[in-house]
């Protein structure tokens, strides 16, 4: 990273530490759900960003790290299962991280057979099949019924007072400073991983699988890798919308969820970190746009009428993603890339 | 003899490269003409400017009118383009691939006829009608691109680099039917070509390209018998 | 050995399998013709289909037409809208990553489903069948009508397509179009009219598609979201390129859900619920791509160096 990017991760998170003084309570968990977003897209652009494997499934992998999340905290004695539960939400975390990971890891490895549309399809299935097999198992995971992860002080840390710069903070606060502190950890240990070794042999991987194999790259374990971290990110997410939630259940996680994620990673710039937090912003604020919640002062009164109609959401929501691809080719990120370059062009 | 092809200053770019820096040329209706020069010299891109397949400016005079326009244009002018590397569609089979030779002709009954007389150069094509052409050898698949572009009834035949990867045997059989062609039907062709001297055997005059300018035109014997010329610019 | 009225209802299965499998299969085959042009999975093809059936619909309640003009009508219509889809908004994305075009099919298959529901509500619509409801009898098995005249659609439009592609000189471009676009230009094929042309058949494959499901599950502006991916999952079991896989991977599909949903009935397969349906059809998918990773009929892909 150059000493531009930098300042510039600096005053972010600057901005990301006092933004919540700012806004209203309801807007901080907003926010707080960009973050959860955003290490998603983290993990899904490390896959599909910069190894070129197309995931349509990584709701799933956010499923595993909710369910994980849920069931460590309230457990599943009360449906049938094993686990007693117990653990504080905020330690169920990286553990969720590490159950989706090592899941990743696994599947992985079959699904190095695959390539393109083929592996789409297999992730895809996978996110299908999440939901069906959450109710299948219903003694572990409370069915469709789902678990309430709210409502036990001792083990919910937003409940049980935390102070940030001198706020006593409410729950969604907490949310908020909890996902962001998550993400921006995660945004720099991707960077780290992906400027290396690492990163460069992933590349590779994504360029010329062939030109990579011949260059000493173990195709097997690039790609496994890449699954795995990829799927952890995922995890670590999972277990926070879980958290932020306040219960889970097959719904949470649906099929529309691992597609949203695509559509963050394209438009947040695949390849690139800095425009996720855009693809983030996309997932959580556009549908709530489309509704014209926030630009009902902006619109002509006539198309707001419009777009409250069933159905006109979806038409404001469907056009712009397109308008967005037709001007912005490479997402957010690129145009990033465009306008840097032109600043250090200048020189 | 009437002009049939004059290209005027004509350049080319390939994104921020350019590979063409105003190359001027002319073709006479039933000739051959020769394009060389070493790789990068320009040659290709000579053809694909012609043909509209590469971003180009400058003038095309094809038969007396202007030529504009992508590939589509050019083909429907009467160019046919046979690319280097074969461009045969090697996912169809071999009667397809003439049958799309002629893809801009309307007039079904000549058509077949004409299916008949490529098979008189190429017989080996009208019993293998329906195999498809990626398992075709090297050779054969060169022979049906030039079978194909013969169905469209060309005014003017671009040849790109017909001699590459070919064993010398089937080069040399190519080039037969190339001057039989122009013998006895005054097929008009412009053929680029690495090897200089099967290309000056064939064509009456030449062009030398030199990093996208022409450094040298005469007639194919002049150049040949030019010692001077052939090892500065022929490599022989 | 199964019983003669058990073996009566499991032919009956088959058959209603294939039914439904040819639905898949027009679909898959719609997915195929577009990803062989334009290198993408169409992922509003089903709500495209869906905007198609709606058309059917008001030109027979609301205009009062009779069946068979209507459904003329709408093919025409939706060739004519996939023709437009493409020379509007795909071209613009064209030659670019193909996950641009493939976001862009996530944002058309949202605006359509919208539009769907803001025009028609999303009440559920009844679409009249062209087929009795009826059942003949043919070697002591009771076979519904509705399923034959399905299964008679599905392989006219096969054949009509098989002719189209293998026959006429517009099939033969659109061939070398979809493989070769380069080459294509050269000997004067108009490559961008070829792939609209592809959007307009695959358009009016899956409105096809739409006619047929709607007089049996109800018409709403969800209904093909299910269809779609049993087609997507037909077409990655043919092999993504194949056509002729396509087909035999919506009909096997078809046959193979209502196979196990029977036997889950009659035979201890007491852990298969209705909503396995989905999950067990890709985990066999899946077992069939890992042994044969381009699945039944396609090409393996080239690597090069």
């Amino acid at each position: 990273m150059s000493r531009l990017g930098f300042v510039a991760f600096a005053a972010f998170v600057v901005f990301v530490a006092v933004l919540p003084t700012f806004v209203s309570d309801f807007k901080a968990q907003q926010y707080a759900y960009v973050g959860i977003y955003l290490i998603a897209l983290l993990g899904l652009n490390v896959l599909t960003g910069y190894t070129g494997q197309i995931s349509l499934g990584h709701g799933a992998f956010m499923a595993i790290g909710g369910y994980t999340s849920a069931i460590l905290m309230v457990g599943n004695e009360q449906f049938g299962g094993p686990i007693g539960g117990g653990v504080e939400d905020f330690w169920t975390i990286p553990v969720a991280g590490v159950v989706a990971g090592l899941v990743g890891l696994a599947f992985g490895l079959p699904a190095l057979r695959l390539s393109g549309l083929y592996l789409a399809l297999a992730t895809f299935a996978i996110a299908v099949a999440m939901p069906s097999a959450i109710k299948r198992f219903a003694d572990f995971t409370g069915g469709g019924t789902g678990i309430n992860l709210f409502g036990k002080p001792e083990l919910t840390g937003g409940l049980t007072g935390v102070t940030v710069l001198g706020r006593q903070l409410s729950f969604n606060d907490w949310l908020y400073y909890l996902a962001w502190t998550i993400a921006l950890v995660a945004f720099a240990v991707a960077w780290l991983i992906l400027r290396g070794r690492t990163g460069r042999a992933f590349r590779a991987v994504r360029d010329s699988e062939t030109a990579a194999v011949s260059s000493g790259v173990s195709l097997a374990r690039y790609k496994t890798l890449a699954f795995g971290i990829s799927a952890a990110y995922a995890g670590v997410a999972g277990a926070l919308f879980a958290v932020a939630n306040t219960y889970v259940n097959p719904d949470t996680f649906p099929i529309a969820l691992s597609i949203f994620l695509l559509v963050g990673v394209v438009v947040g710039g695949l390849g690139g970190l800095s425009g996720l937090v855009f693809g983030a912003i996309f997932i959580e604020f556009l549908p709530l746009w489309a509704q014209g919640e926030d630009l009902g002062s902006h619109l002509p009164g006539f198309l707001v009428d419009e777009t409250k109609k069933p159905g006109g959401p979806a038409i404001v929501y469907g056009v712009v993603l397109i308008l967005l691809m037709f001007v912005l080719p490479s997402g957010v990120g690129g145009l990033f890339r465009r306008v840097g370059e032109a600043f250090t062009r200048r020189r | 003899m009437r002009t049939l092809l004059e290209l005027d200053a004509l350049e080319a770019h390939y994104g921020p490269v350019q590979a063409l820096r105003g190359v001027s040329l002319t073709v006479g209706e039933g000739e051959v003409v020769a394009v060389l020069g070493a790789n990068g010299a320009g040659k290709t891109t000579t053809l694909r400017a012609i043909s509209g397949t590469v971003a180009r400016s400058g003038v095309i005079d094809f038969d007396g009118k202007t030529l504009r326009g992508g590939p589509e244009a050019a083909a429907r002018a009467g160019i046919a383009h046979v690319p280097e590397g074969r461009g045969t569609f090697v996912e169809l089979t071999v009667n397809e691939n003439l049958r799309l030779g002629a893809y801009t002709r309307r007039e079904r009954q000549r058509v077949k006829a004409d299916v008949k007389r490529v098979a008189e150069y190429f017989p080996w094509m009208a019993e293998r009608g329906s195999q498809r052409a990626g398992t075709l050898s090297g050779g054969e698949q060169q022979m049906l691109a030039l079978g194909r572009a013969l169905m469209s009834r060309p005014r003017l035949l671009l040849l790109d680099e017909p001699s590459l990867g070919l064993a010398p045997l089937v080069v040399r059989e190519f080039f037969r039917i190339v001057r039989e062609l122009n013998a006895k039907e005054g097929l008009t062709v412009l053929v680029v070509e690495q090897d200089a001297r099967i290309a000056l055997s064939v064509s009456s005059r030449a062009y030398v390209l030199e990093v996208g300018r022409v450094a040298l035109a005469g007639t194919s014997d002049q150049l040949q018998d030019d010692e001077s010329v052939r090892r500065s610019y022929l490599g022989y | 050995m199964l019983p003669l009225a058990a073996f009566a209802d499991f032919m009956q299965q088959i058959v209603s399998g294939l039914a439904s499998g040819g639905i898949y299969a027009a679909l898959a085959l719609a997915l195929v013709i577009i990803h062989r042009s334009t290198g993408v999975i169409n992922f509003a093809q089903g709500e495209m289909a869906t905007l198609c059936t709606y058309i059917a619909w008001t030109l027979t309640v609301n205009h009062g037409w009779s069946y068979w003009p209507a459904f003329v009508v709408t093919l025409a219509f939706s060739f004519l809208f996939g023709v437009g889809t493409h020379r509007v908004v795909i071209r613009p994305v064209e030659g670019g990553n193909v996950l641009r075009i493939v976001i862009v099919t996530i944002g058309l298959l949202i605006a359509v489903n919208g539009f769907v529901t803001w025009q028609w509500s999303g009440e559920q619509r009844q679409l009249e069948s062209p087929f009795p409801s009826n059942t003949i009898d043919v070697g002591g098995v009771a076979i519904s009508v509705q399923d034959i005249g399905t299964i008679a659609v599905t392989i006219g439009i096969v054949v009509l397509l098989w002719g189209l592609f293998r026959f006429t000189k517009v099939g033969l471009a659109l061939r070398a179009a979809a493989v070769n676009p380069a080459e294509a230009r050269l000997v004067g094929v108009r490559v961008t009219w070829m792939l609209a042309l592809g959007w307009g058949l695959a358009a009016t494959l899956g409105a096809v598609a739409g006619m047929l499901t709607a007089p049996s599950v109800g018409l709403d502006p969800n209904m093909m979201a299910p269809i779609l991916i049993y087609a997507f999952a037909a077409a990655v079991l043919g092999g993504i390129d194949s056509p002729l896989g396509a087909v035999v991977g919506g009909l096997l599909l078809g046959v193979l859900l209502n196979v196990v949903s029977y036997l889950s009935q009659y035979h201890g397969f007491g852990w298969f619920t209705e909503e396995l349906r989905l999950p067990l059809a890709l985990g066999i998918i899946l077992v069939v791509l890992l042994v044969k990773p381009s699945g039944l009929f396609g090409h393996a892909e080239v690597k090069r160096v």
